[in-house]
């Protein structure tokens, strides 16, 4: 469904809140990271009106993106109607007052909290990425100076070594969100704290992926159609997680689902994390196991940590 | 004699400063001069304090030399350990030069087995054989067997030296040096030893040494030089 | 007299691996050492005696490029022959060079160990910085190498933390040999040990020395180590090197007062 753009109020704010130089620095800074896959090219974040670990960084980015045509989806682990979503776009419904959206297909700017959509993207579309930690050495190598040597050389056999030290302690990797991919064969991202499995769909996708840490001040890309590989080692494959059942609600099979407790007692259910899509698929027609005219309230879960 | 001599030292003189004494300088030998030819034992005679060790140590480059040539023969050339590099000086030591000193400088750790067959070893033979050979010299030695494979750091003097005289008698350099070898040893072991002499001058090798014994002295050299002429 | 008259031998004509030209470094105004020149062949092991502040830990951090010289060079020959300056090198051949060809043992073990890290991969982090990708040959490798240095195969997993001194030296080793480096640095690698656990790791690195013809720079300030260890020794007194030579023979028959000092002063029990 399309929301319709609200009235611009008795405060008038410049377009998509932040002036005009502010946004063209940030440009600036896009068109950069968009012309080095995965490079993480700092810029002057301002100070927004919301805290840290709120999305400040993509909101800077969707700002600078937006122009008064686009049409925008804001997702909070998939959902649109989670607090931090409909927070920002309000945001940008009351100060720049474009179009609003919750379908994928719809919307040309997309602005996300640790998901892919499961509707695939398609060229044109823009996906920004909320971003806590854009370091993805940051936990291995507190020095800055060092990690940036590091990424400049290519110096990965750190980062594999965290992954060896999964595997010798769980007996497989266990990293299963913010799997750090190496973009266009040099550069080592954090992917932001997305599933896993929504590594894959980063990789040659048709949209532009622009990320935005709004404490750190950084924003790296990756351009359309830029491949996008989780690292690994040879006898243990990146794998992406799989659930024994379909969704709940819509039946789907082979997307990210959440998992909902229904009562006291330990009765669960596994549902759509990407809302839009279940909704969709739920008004073509499909049926999960526990479609019911009243669905229980979602909870949500995954990574907790804050997220600018 | 015609052959090349496997050694020439050529007025060589020594002397040490010692600087923690007021530079107090004491004088050692001056003006030595001998030759050393294949498949002789010479015997450096002299009271003690004559700088009898001095010498040998300064041909096996451990004591530097003040003034004169000490000349080895190795192949074509005569190097001059006088004025070697510390390279060529140890190349010399692994290929020309055998030495076996009064005491044993213990490696710790180190069973006595592998501190015999170590100068085989660095030669580049091959570690079962090395340790065969090294047995073969330990028994000869009346070394008992269950020490083999003890470090000799817990030995008594006699048997510390059995294992430093092996060590210096499992070597194939032509030039050997010995100081004191039969010093604590029986005389069922100072039989050995003059044996193990005497199969080196068979096979060409010239040995100077440093015999206390007179019986021995007399059992294995064939000419003395008397160090007290050229004390310094 | 031409060369074919006097036939150098073989070994001297094998080019040295590291020189020394004239290397100098002054902290502001403070010396820390001036004019050092070294050559060092591969296999030797040369050991650099002095007291704190004689310059010998500059000397080791100017060799190992750790620290820019002010004036001076430090020369180097690679893998493929060719020998290079090594201020000429760029960070990235630095850096290969640093964790391929060469090997540091520091005195503090948590300087040359991610203490955080499983002994596996403090010992595997080299192979996977020059692409080992596969886990298996990895770990393998690394159980291999912590045989080696004594270590028991069941120790893998667990973190340097919970080692003892001795142990955590001998993962450093481990982790350095891995990559089998022709050239060693060691800054004090028995300091602070106890007698015993010295001696074990001192054997250790005198076979591993001899199996591998590790070249190796160690500085030390403990004579005995240095005679145990080394072929050559350099003894360096306020920022210069006063006598170098073979190690018995300086240790021995030492020339310079200073020398003598340093000689006389070891305890012997």
């Amino acid at each position: 469904m399309t929301h319709p753009a609200t009235a611009m109020p008795a405060i008038s704010y410049n377009f998509a809140y932040l002036d005009e130089q502010t946004k063209r620095m940030i440009r600036r800074a896009i068109l950069k990271a968009i012309a080095i896959p995965g490079y993480q090219v700092p810029f002057a974040g301002r100070e927004m009106p919301m805290p840290y670990g709120w999305g400040t960084g993509g909101v800077q980015v969707t700002a600078a993106l937006l122009g008064a045509d686009d049409v925008l989806k804001v997702i909070d682990q998939g959902s649109d109607d989670t607090t931090n979503a409909v927070a920002l776009r309000t945001f940008f419904e009351t100060t720049a007052g474009v179009k609003t959206t919750s379908h994928t297909a719809e919307a040309n700017v997309i602005q996300t909290r640790h998901r892919i959509p499961e509707t695939p993207l398609k060229p044109g579309q823009v996906l920004v990425y909320q971003v806590p930690i854009p370091e993805p050495l940051r936990f291995l190598e507190p020095r800055e100076t060092e990690t940036r040597k590091l990424h400049a050389l290519s110096d990965y056999g750190l980062i594999h070594v965290k992954l060896y030290e999964d595997i010798a302690r769980h007996g497989h990797i266990a990293t299963t969100y913010a799997y750090p991919a190496t973009v266009n064969g040099h550069y080592v991202m954090d992917p932001s704290p997305i599933p896993k499995f929504d590594n894959p769909k980063m990789d040659h996708s048709p949209a532009l992926q622009v990320f935005g840490a709004g404490r750190e001040k950084r924003i790296y890309a990756v351009p359309p159609y830029t491949s996008v590989v989780p690292l690994d080692f040879a006898d243990h494959p990146f794998t992406v997680q799989r659930f024994s059942q379909p969704c709940a609600l819509c039946g789907a099979e082979g997307v990210y689902l959440d998992e909902v407790i229904l009562d006291d007692q330990g009765g669960r259910m596994f549902v759509c994390s990407d809302t839009d899509y279940c909704a969709g698929r739920q008004a073509e027609g499909h049926t999960g196991t526990l479609s019911a005219p009243d669905a229980p309230t979602r909870a949500d879960e995954g990574p907790k940590e804050g997220c600018s | 004699m015609d052959a090349a001599p496997l050694l020439s030292v050529e007025a060589i003189a020594k002397s040490f400063t010692l600087h923690l004494q007021h530079g107090l300088r004491l004088p050692v030998v001056a003006g030595v001069s001998f030759t050393l030819q294949p498949g002789e034992c010479v015997a450096l005679g002299g009271p003690s304090g004559a700088g009898k060790s001095s010498i040998l140590k300064m041909i096996y480059g451990n004591y530097r030399t003040d003034a004169g040539h000490i000349r080895v023969a190795d192949g074509t050339e005569q190097v001059d350990v006088a004025t070697a590099a510390p390279r060529r000086m140890l190349r010399l030591r692994q290929q020309r030069i055998g030495y076996v000193s009064q005491f044993l400088r213990v490696i710790p750790r180190v069973a006595a087995l592998d501190v015999v067959a170590e100068p085989l070893l660095a030669e580049g033979v091959a570690p079962e054989a090395a340790r065969a050979r090294a047995g073969a010299l330990l028994t000869r030695l009346n070394l008992p067997e269950r020490l083999w494979l003890l470090p000799p750091a817990t030995f008594s003097g006699g048997e510390q030296q059995r294992v430093n005289v092996a060590r210096g008698f499992i070597g194939r350099q032509p030039l050997l040096l010995l100081d004191e070898p039969t010093a604590s040893l029986d005389a069922a072991n100072r039989a050995v030893v003059i044996d193990l002499i005497a199969e080196k001058k068979a096979a060409g090798c010239g040995l100077l040494g440093i015999f206390h014994d007179a019986e021995t002295r007399a059992a294995v050299a064939d000419r003395v030089v008397d160090v007290t002429r050229f004390s310094a | 007299m031409t060369s074919s008259a006097m036939p150098r031998p073989k070994a001297d004509d094998e080019a040295p691996l590291l020189v020394a030209e004239k290397l100098t470094r002054f902290y502001g105004a403070r010396l820390g050492c001036r004019e050092v020149d070294l050559t060092l062949h591969p296999g030797e092991v040369l050991a650099i005696v002095g007291e704190s502040g004689s310059g010998k830990s500059t000397l080791l951090s100017l060799l190992s490029t750790e620290l820019a010289a002010s004036s001076g060079r430090v020369l180097y020959r690679q893998r493929d022959g060719v020998t290079r300056d090594l201020a000429t090198l760029s960070e990235a051949e630095r850096r290969l060079l640093l964790r391929t060809d060469w090997g540091f043992v520091r005195q503090h073990a948590e300087q040359g160990l991610r203490m955080a890290v499983s002994a596996g991969g403090n010992v595997g982090e080299r192979l996977m910085a020059v692409g080992g990708r596969h886990y298996g040959a990895i770990r393998q490798q690394a159980i291999d190498w912590l045989g080696r240095v004594e270590i028991e195969a069941d120790r893998v997993d667990d973190d340097p933390r919970s080692f003892s001194g001795g142990m955590r030296q001998r993962l450093q080793i481990a982790r350095n040999l891995v990559t089998r480096p022709r050239l060693v640095f060691m800054d004090e690698p028995t300091g602070g040990l106890d007698v015993s656990v010295q001696a074990r790791l001192l054997d250790l690195i005198r076979s591993l020395v001899a199996q591998f013809g590790l070249a190796v720079v160690i500085v030390t300030h403990d004579l005995a180590v240095a005679r145990l260890l080394s072929h050559r020794i350099m003894v360096m007194k306020s920022g210069r090197v006063i006598e170098e030579g073979l190690t018995d023979q300086v240790l021995d028959d030492p020339r310079e007062p200073y020398t003598q000092l340093l000689v006389s002063s070891v305890l012997v029990p």
